[in-house]
């Protein structure tokens, strides 16, 4: 369980950093927070050449708010995502998320942006992103490119990022008024990867569902929308019945794995409950936001 | 191999090494500053038992470099006590009888540390989500649990009187 051999590079700046990128493409690993690209090198599941470590690079991390949007720098760490007042203020439902992301000591080290170019799809991240219809800003050779969510995921573990190209910061729409979030994760242990996921958000005006967003993780390859479901929502005033006919089209929708932790049928009945769960608790916190 | 010159500051002291790139803190720790009371259990960042504390805040030392963490402050167990008294944190475990073989210990009392540091008025079902990327294999954690509930009665108790 030792680290492969790998030759260390720690750029001072991005623009360093995508030096070295365009030098070594391919070969090479970027090493943000490092809480999955380390074990991935510990089980020799990765064995680059080169690894560029941008833990270095200060103008990389912060959170700011402007113009609608709350950008993080892909290096800011979960725990100061997490203890951001902006954040909690902005963008309730990845507050909702950032608690569930492991265990206290890997939101220590893990990164915004790390999660999100490593792209599991059973993380908390990767959902809010597509639930929220988040911006990756990236940099390469000719300039920075704007990745919105629902092409960034390409595969499991697989991104639009080129291998010359770096995740710098990620756009958060700020949620409007009469908007509500939840987010809820059913697990073996509290800080495991989720069986199942969700991301909710709904936006309600004058009683009815203007604007409904479902985000499942740990049910395809990539995080996926439960995109009949949130038509179905949309122009109906929240009611159990209705909740119940969108949870059974968004688990009509999806074809979730089976593993040991648990059979494609199991977590059909788990996104079903969530789904309800989800978007009762998504118009509670509406109606008291509002 | 690239190796590199660090210096960092470990349970209070300065200290040098010029680890390969690749060897982790954990390891940079246990074979180059003979501070084995840091444990590798599953050496990917599962079992909890290498968490130090690193700049304030309870990290895995087995998913971090030694490289990085040149400039930092680390503390490790052998760190916690001070002139041959255990630190509080330890002293409430060893009266709870916390632990059975030790493996695990040093991981969680680190974690137990960090955490009481932020928190100290944690209830149990607070300090059990706390303690969970630990694992330990022989107590079924209620001891340990107990340990830390005692530790931050004591804390607590102990601030009271400032």
């Amino acid at each position: 369980m030792k680290l492969p051999q790998f030759e260390y590079e720690a750029p001072a700046t991005v623009s360093e950093a995508l030096d070295l990128l365009a030098e070594h493409e391919d070969d090479s690993s970027v090493l943000a927070g490092g809480q999955s690209l380390i074990p991935l090198l510990a089980l020799r599941l990765a064995y680059p050449a080169v690894l560029i470590d941008i833990n270095g690079i200060n103008e990389l991390s912060g959170v700011s708010a402007a113009n609608g949007s709350v950008t993080i720098g892909a290096m800011t760490r979960e725990y100061m995502a997490e203890e951001s007042a902006t954040v909690a203020d902005a963008v309730p439902l990845l507050a909702a998320a950032l608690p569930l992301i492991g265990h206290e000591a890997i939101r220590s080290r893990g990164t915004i942006g790390g999660s999100l170019a490593h792209a599991d799809p059973a993380a908390e991240l990767p959902a809010v992103a597509r639930a929220l219809d988040a911006e990756l800003v990236v940099r390469g050779p000719s300039g920075e490119r704007v990745v919105p969510a629902a092409e960034w995921f390409e595969g499991y573990l697989t991104t639009a990022r080129q291998p010359d190209e770096l995740l710098t910061e990620v756009r958060w729409p700020a949620a409007g008024p009469g908007t509500g979030v939840s987010f809820l994760e059913v697990a073996r242990r509290h800080g495991d990867f989720a069986m199942v996921g969700l991301a909710t958000s709904v936006t309600l005006s004058d009683g009815a569902i203007t604007d409904a967003r479902l985000a499942f993780a740990g049910v395809s390859d990539v995080p996926a929308r439960a995109a009949g479901a949130e038509e179905l929502l949309v122009g109906q005033r929240p009611s159990a019945e209705l909740f119940d006919d969108a949870a059974r089209r968004a688990v009509g929708d999806i074809d979730p794995p089976s593993d040991l932790h648990g059979s494609a049928e199991y977590r059909k009945k788990v996104a079903a409950a969530l789904v309800r769960r989800g978007l009762r608790q998504a118009v509670d916190n509406a109606q008291e936001r509002q | 191999m690239t190796e590199v010159d660090i210096t960092l500051t470990v349970n209070g002291a300065t200290r040098t090494g010029s680890p390969e790139a690749r060897k982790t803190l954990a390891d940079f720790l246990r074979d180059d500053l003979s501070l084995t009371g840091t444990h590798l259990g599953c050496e990917h960042g599962v079992c909890g038992a290498c968490t130090v504390i690193l700049d304030g805040r309870a990290v895995r030392s087995c998913l971090m470099l030694a490289v990085q963490a040149a400039g930092s402050e680390v503390t490790t167990i052998e760190g916690l006590a001070t002139d041959g008294e255990l630190g509080p944190v330890q002293q409430a475990m060893w009266d709870s009888h916390s632990f059975q073989c030790g493996f695990c210990t040093p991981g969680m009392v680190m974690q137990a540390v960090a955490f009481l540091a932020d928190h100290p008025d944690a209830d149990e079902q607070q300090i059990r989500e706390a303690l969970s990327g630990n694992i330990c294999r022989c107590t079924g954690y209620q001891s340990i649990i107990d340990g830390v509930l005692l530790a931050a009665g004591r804390i607590r108790a102990r601030n009271g009187e400032r």
